[in-house]
């Protein structure tokens, strides 16, 4: 299955997520507040539905990736298609070597892609140029990384671990640290906040990762593998957690997965092969 | 925004605290590397101030006499006398030598110096000065020398019965002060043995033992066996007199060398420390070199060990320079915790050195100065090394 081709224009996404200058009023959503948001969650893109980017949390039009030029280059994403609407939890399988990592790689500004268009959170952020020469910002402010192992930072406690980033976006100390703890009580590791990471489970210590990746309430979330050292329950206990910051936050998040067990959770899953997307309906299975 | 090095210093405090006093005495090592110095220029200082005299006469074209030798006759302190504007003069003898102690010997400067006059000590901690003209002594208590003990020189024994303190030579030696006249028999008396091989020797010579010049050779034997040089005459000028201006008029008519205190200052600390000062400075460079590749070694370790941290810091958008700064932060921190452990060691070590060594607080400042350049300098390697760290690192694939 060929990904849907998207057109790509500004969303109504601006109007709920800081843009990439600091500013705004500096409030978090509590996760009590998240279930009345002022935009409603909206329902998750179907396949065949409309494909306005207005809804769209992540849109992927054209992208191509080549390493070296000449004779030894190597063309790592083809034509990569992806689109998906805020709230929505997508599932991006394929082997090794067919480009996920690149992918993840280009959606999150740390390399640059060679051609084609990337929207997040309805802003472009690359149309075969980056659209903002600071893209550190822009993985600070639009972005959420979630990754194999939690990489929490072991000199930090739980709490600011997680206030890292808003601190790091110029929040003020106590302000983020009640960010923080709000999403540590909403995740259900509130209890751990003053512990070091290395006194946390292996599934804690997962909660708190996307704790941080919430923290500066991105439209985009990325998750690397992070499953991948957990037990069945403990996989899907994330995959739920992940499902339900989407839907209360109004992410978007692109997991990447080898995971067998959580595969039948999603709704869609975007395969890739040889640099190529294809969509496709996944089993949904309730978490 | 928190502090990330000050969290990652609490994180691994027995690692910094150890790395810290590792250091620390290594900079307890330069700082009293730089006291030692100190306590050679001071040693002099206080020697000059010490002997009461503003002048030292020498042996002409000479530097002495504690940087070259100097030979005068003894007699011509009388002459220095007679000039206007000296208020006193009065010979002085330097040789050093191993004192005996009962069985053990101690090395030290024996002075020979005239009660009362130029030269004696300056001051006392306990006993009192010289008072009789043969086989007293008065001790610097460096020799370790007690009140009352009895020493040897050559062949006599002398009673120490006095202490001072701070009297050694430019070579760290305490000083020993005995009568000027045994000193003079002390650096040329000889065995019997030798004075009778001597003796036998110049009767033997047809040029000194002449027949029909009665007491010839017995004058000449007396005048072998006798000494009546001095090395420096110490002169106090009167009061009123510049003794820049009494130094002219004993080098204009005396034909002799004549240091005004200033210039003593100058021979002994810029010739005759230099070479120990030069020495001391190699050793302060390479410490300093030493330090800074510890340091940088130490930090660079430290900075590899976070190299997946830095990567997640970057990737989650940490600017370079807060990264950066952490690491500076942390080779200052380190430098601070070696500074404080090192300043400790020294205060607590520096008395038990032989030599005098005097820790100021102006070195101290510089050291702190240094220490903190250096950890600044040395931090550039790691700083380096984590922005190259490429965030995409954090992603895996």
């Amino acid at each position: 299955m060929n990904g849907t081709k998207l057109s790509a224009n500004q969303s109504n996404r601006d109007a709920e997520t800081p843009p990439l200058e600091k500013g705004g009023s500096g409030d978090f959503p509590t996760p009590a507040d998240s279930g009345t948001p002022a935009n409603p969650p909206r329902p998750p893109f179907e396949k065949g539905g409309s494909t306005s980017t207005e809804d769209a949390g992540i849109l992927i039009e054209g992208l191509r990736k080549r390493y070296g030029a000449g004779d030894t280059a190597v063309d790592a994403l083809k034509d990569v298609n992806m689109r998906v609407a805020p709230g929505e939890v997508v599932g991006l399988v394929g082997p090794s070597g067919s480009g996920k990592s690149t992918l993840l790689k280009c959606l999150g500004a740390v390399i640059e892609p060679s051609a084609g268009r990337m929207t997040l959170g309805g802003e472009t952020i690359y149309d075969n140029a980056w659209k903002t020469r600071d893209l550190r910002a822009l993985r600070r402010d639009r972005i959420g990384f979630v990754f194999q192992a939690p990489y929490l930072i072991p000199f930090l406690d739980v709490t600011d671990n997680v206030a890292l980033l808003p601190m790091l976006s110029g929040r003020p100390n106590g302000e983020a640290r009640r960010r923080a703890v709000e999403l540590l009580e909403a995740l259900d590791v509130a209890h751990r906040a003053k512990a070091q990471p290395s006194q946390l489970s292996g599934g804690e210590q997962q909660r708190v990762s996307i704790a941080r990746a919430l923290a500066n309430q991105p439209p985009v979330i990325l998750a690397d593998e992070p499953t991948a050292p957990l037990d069945s329950e403990r996989a899907l206990g994330v995959m739920r957690i992940l499902n339900q910051m989407a839907s209360q936050y109004r992410t978007a998040i692109i997991v990447v997965t080898h995971d067998e067990k959580i595969i039948p959770t999603f709704k869609r899953i975007y395969h890739i092969r040889d640099g190529r997307t294809y969509e496709e309906a996944g089993e949904g299975r309730a978490l | 925004m928190i502090s990330l090095a000050g969290r990652d210093i609490l994180h691994s405090w027995a690692k910094f605290v150890f790395t810290g006093v590792g250091l620390g005495l290594l900079i307890g090592v330069t700082l009293t590397m730089a006291g030692v110095y100190r306590g050679m220029v001071d040693d002099a200082k206080v020697l000059l101030e010490n002997s009461g005299a503003d002048l030292w006469v020498v042996q002409k074209d000479t530097l002495g006499p504690y940087a070259e030798p100097s030979s005068l006759r003894d007699d011509i302190y009388r002459n220095l006398l007679g000039l206007p504007g000296v208020a006193a003069a009065a010979n002085v003898t330097y040789l050093t030598m191993q004192v005996r102690r009962g069985d053990s010997d101690v090395r030290a400067m024996v002075v020979g110096i005239t009660p009362g006059q130029p030269g004696e000590p300056g001051y006392l901690v306990a006993g009192r000065q010289l008072t009789r003209g043969h086989y007293e002594a008065v001790a610097d208590v460096k020799t370790g020398f007690a009140l009352g003990e009895v020493v040897r020189i050559r062949r006599h024994d002398y009673s120490v019965v006095g202490l001072t303190r701070r009297m050694v030579s430019s070579g760290g030696d305490p000083m020993l002060f005995i009568p000027l006249k045994d000193a003079q028999e002390a650096q040329f008396l000889k065995d019997n043995e030798a004075i009778r091989n001597d003796r036998a020797r110049t009767a033997a010579n047809p040029a000194l033992n002449r027949p029909g010049v009665p007491g010839l050779l017995d004058a000449i034997q007396a005048s072998q066996s006798s000494n009546h040089n001095v090395n420096t005459v110490l002169v106090r000028a009167a009061a009123g007199y510049a003794p820049e201006t009494v130094a002219q008029e004993i080098r204009r008519w005396k034909h002799l060398q004549a240091y005004t205190r200033a210039q003593m200052e100058e021979i002994l600390v810029a010739k005759l420390i230099a070479t120990s000062a030069r020495q001391i400075a190699m050793f302060l460079v390479i410490l300093a070199i030493v330090s800074a590749a510890i340091v940088a070694f130490i930090i660079y370790t430290m900075t590899l060990g976070k190299i997946r941290e830095i990567a997640v810091l970057k990737l989650i958008g940490t600017k370079s320079r807060t990264i950066a700064g952490m690491i500076l932060q942390q080779a200052l921190g380190l430098g601070l915790i070696g500074f404080a452990v090192g300043k400790v060691a020294a205060t607590f070590w520096a008395p038990a050195f032989p030599k005098y060594v005097l820790l100021t607080p102006e070195d101290a400042l510089r050291g702190f100065v240094a220490v903190m350049l250096i950890c600044a300098l040395a931090s550039t390697l790691a700083i380096r090394a984590a922005l190259r760290v490429d965030p995409a690192t954090a992603i895996g694939g």
